[in-house]
């Protein structure tokens, strides 16, 4: 089974770096999807497929979510929007590529020296979520737009679950529910607040949003 | 019987979000949020049992936050009533959907009471998160492009400061060693020697980053000052009066966690130096701010940062701060509400285009006056109290150089806001527009808040007292 997780945890990553260098909206959106659909298949290749609530239900819940109705969301507030490019991020896609690299060998170095949780089956696993989240963070802070942000938000978050995943034992299910819910009206919300971004000033350039300073 | 604490405003919010009819906001706000008080301090006698298995309880900590939270709103829910209405009259503006004003307000009750009463870390980073939800909708009340950037720039950053303290707990999660361990405080706290020292603090780190976020301290405080005073003026009190004591609430459990574990020296070290940061970054921006809302969004980030400079002094201080964030709470309150008055009555948020309060405004000239006199330690108010005792802590450890910067961010801000405070309050009322009066109701909030800052500063009732030492005892606090 290992094989297949450490599979599924590569792609994780390929898909991350894939969002670092992209240039096209819809496509993105279309990768972010394909991260939640891995991400709820994640804890079937650790257990097996064995009747639970882990094994089912959460599974279940993360694909409707992250791998349908926030990638909806996400196209909803795009429609309508004539560039569907993400123009001159603060830093290049090649550069970000790069910094991509730099984050999993840093994780690869921290993990090295981390007391890995028990029961934790891939070694890769710890370093695939922290380098999620140094790259969400990343995406966040280097791009323009205001929906590459909520994208960045929801890498970062995906790390965090991907981490959370390791120790499901110790998480109680309904934590984890109030966890989806907890991002998923997030994104909702967030979803409005970039229509009302769009109507204003019709397109999602966060440089728009600066007036408020000391 | 807890429960009801979330479940009543999460209900009433509901109802009012499907049923929309006007006429009902204002009853179903302040009839909730009366409940709430009387439910809340009922508990001051009668303890409630816990419900959930365990994942929710009243302590001493929560008790103390939760009754702030329950007194503060029903006197915002009252203010926002009176003050909603004459924004309507004067401004001649018509919100659209005022009904989502007060459902997201009665969410916001629920989400807080919930952080409140969470015994589980898993749950209260549920709550936690759910308050920044809850409380959007406030901020972008007005909707203006000003109330969009400062809605968006809260949603992006605290949702992102607040999923890196999930990563935080998780970290806490991977820490636990013993067989029966869970992330409820009950059971870390029992089984805390046992947990593993790095990913503990790699975890505290992670939480006071992330949390830190959500209560303001400096280098993560850029969203505050916008969103705070974005938010029409009753949001604005209970944002800055009873929001970011909740998330100083979820750093105090992260310091009970690492404090059973054997590393309370380690959380003071960071949450000293997060202190220092916030206290001297408020005070150099306090000194030239032209806008008066945003210069009582500093002084928040400047009071967080004393609360986390406390902490960071030990466990000696531990009643000293939890005193000081009542104080502060009662303080900010009042100071925001007040403020409302001004901008209903100046239509501006600028400090040079007001003068001649005073005059213009007698009632909220002297709540503003007395209200900086109290919020930047003056005696005899309260502030001053805590202020002065957490200085005495300082100086008694022999840590010098933490007291003197203390004190210089101290007199930095005392002078920055006095600077804007005067000059708003002097001077002829030429500038006031003509016919503002103020509403009894719109007065009286602010005043109430005024008479308790000015009893507790010169006299703390034993009742109050025995709670704070209680709570400050689950801090360590040795009395």
């Amino acid at each position: 089974m290992s094989e297949i997780t450490n599979l599924l945890l590569l792609l994780l990553v390929l898909i991350n770096l894939y969002l670092l260098s992209a240039t096209r909206l819809s496509t993105s959106i279309k990768f972010l999807a394909a991260q939640g659909v891995v991400l709820a298949v994640l804890p079937l290749s650790l257990h097996g497929l064995h009747f639970s609530i882990h094994t089912i239900l959460i599974p279940l819940i993360t694909l409707v979510i992250k791998g349908i109705m926030i990638p909806n969301m996400l196209f909803k507030a795009i429609r309508e929007i004539e560039i569907d490019r993400e123009n001159d991020p603060y830093v290049g896609q090649t550069a970000s590529l790069l910094c991509g690299g730099l984050f999993i060998i840093i994780s690869f170095w921290v993990s090295e020296r981390l007391v890995l949780p028990l029961g934790v089956t891939s070694r890769i696993w710890v370093p695939v979520a922290l380098s999620s989240v140094m790259m969400g963070l990343f995406l966040l802070i280097t791009r323009r737009k205001a929906i590459t942000q909520v994208m960045g938000y929801l890498v970062l978050e995906n790390g965090i679950y991907a981490f959370a995943l390791a120790l499901v034992q110790k998480m109680p299910y309904l934590i984890e529910m109030g966890v989806l819910l907890d991002v998923f009206i997030a994104v909702f919300i967030m979803g409005i607040m970039l229509n009302h971004i769009k109507e204003t000033f019709e397109d999602f350039d966060v440089e728009h949003l600066t007036k408020l300073r000391d | 019987m807890i429960l009801l604490l979330v479940i009543l405003p999460l209900l009433a919010g509901a109802l009012l979000f499907m049923v929309r009819r006007p006429a009902w906001n204002p009853f179903v706000l302040c009839a909730t949020a009366l409940i709430h008080l009387v439910i809340t301090f009922s508990f001051w006698t009668n303890e409630p049992d816990p419900a959930f298995n365990d994942w929710l309880a009243l302590d001493a900590l929560g008790l103390l936050f939760l009754s702030i939270l329950s007194f503060i709103f029903m006197l915002a829910a009252i203010y926002a009533v009176g003050y909603l209405k004459e924004e309507k009259r004067l401004h001649e503006t018509d919100v659209q959907r005022p009904h989502l004003f007060y459902a997201s307000l009665l969410f916001f009750l629920a989400t807080m009471s919930l952080v409140t009463l969470s015994q589980h870390l898993g749950l209260l980073w549920v709550a936690v998160e759910a308050t920044t939800l809850a409380s959007a909708p406030l901020i972008f009340h007005h909707r203006t492009h000003e109330a969009l950037e400062a809605t968006w720039k809260y949603l992006v950053i605290c949702s992102v400061g607040i999923a890196l303290a999930l990563l935080g707990i998780f970290f806490l999660g991977t820490a636990i060693k013993a067989e029966q361990g869970s992330l409820i405080l009950s059971d870390m706290l029992q089984y805390g020697v046992t947990l593993d020292t790095y990913w503990v603090r790699a975890a505290f780190i992670f939480l006071i980053i992330g949390y830190g976020t959500k209560m303001g301290l400096a280098p993560m405080h850029t969203w505050l000052p916008d969103a705070h005073s974005e938010a029409p003026s009753p949001a604005s009190a209970l944002l800055s009066g009873v929001l970011l004591n909740c998330a100083f609430l979820a750093i105090l459990r992260g310091y009970q966690v690492l404090s059973a574990a054997g590393q309370a020296m380690f959380a003071q070290h960071i949450l000293l130096l997060f202190g220092l940061l916030s206290l001297g970054l408020a005070a150099a921006f306090l000194l030239n701010q032209t806008d008066y809302k945003r210069m009582l969004a500093y002084s928040s980030v400047e009071h967080m940062g004393i609360l986390a400079l406390g902490m960071g002094l030990g466990p000696g201080a531990a009643f000293f701060v939890l005193l000081h964030s009542l104080n502060h709470s009662l303080a900010k309150s009042m100071l925001f509400l007040t403020s409302g008055n001004i901008l209903l009555a100046f239509k501006s948020k600028k400090i040079h285009s007001i003068t001649g309060l005073v005059r213009a405004l007698p009632w909220s000239g002297f709540l503003w006056i007395s209200g900086f006199l109290a919020i930047t330690g003056t005696p005899p108010f309260a502030p001053f109290v805590s202020e002065f005792n957490l200085l005495g802590v300082a100086i008694s450890g022999h840590r010098f150089v933490v007291a003197g910067l203390y004190l210089a961010a101290l007199v930095v801000a005392f002078l920055g806001m006095g600077k804007s405070v005067l000059s708003m309050s002097q001077g002829d009322s030429s500038m006031a527009p003509a016919g503002c009066k103020e509403k009894s109701v719109l007065v009286a909030a602010p005043l109430i808040l005024f008479l308790l800052l000015l009893l507790l500063g010169v006299h703390i009732p034993e009742v109050l007292s025995g709670k704070i030492m209680a709570a400050a005892r689950l801090l360590g606090g040795v009395q």
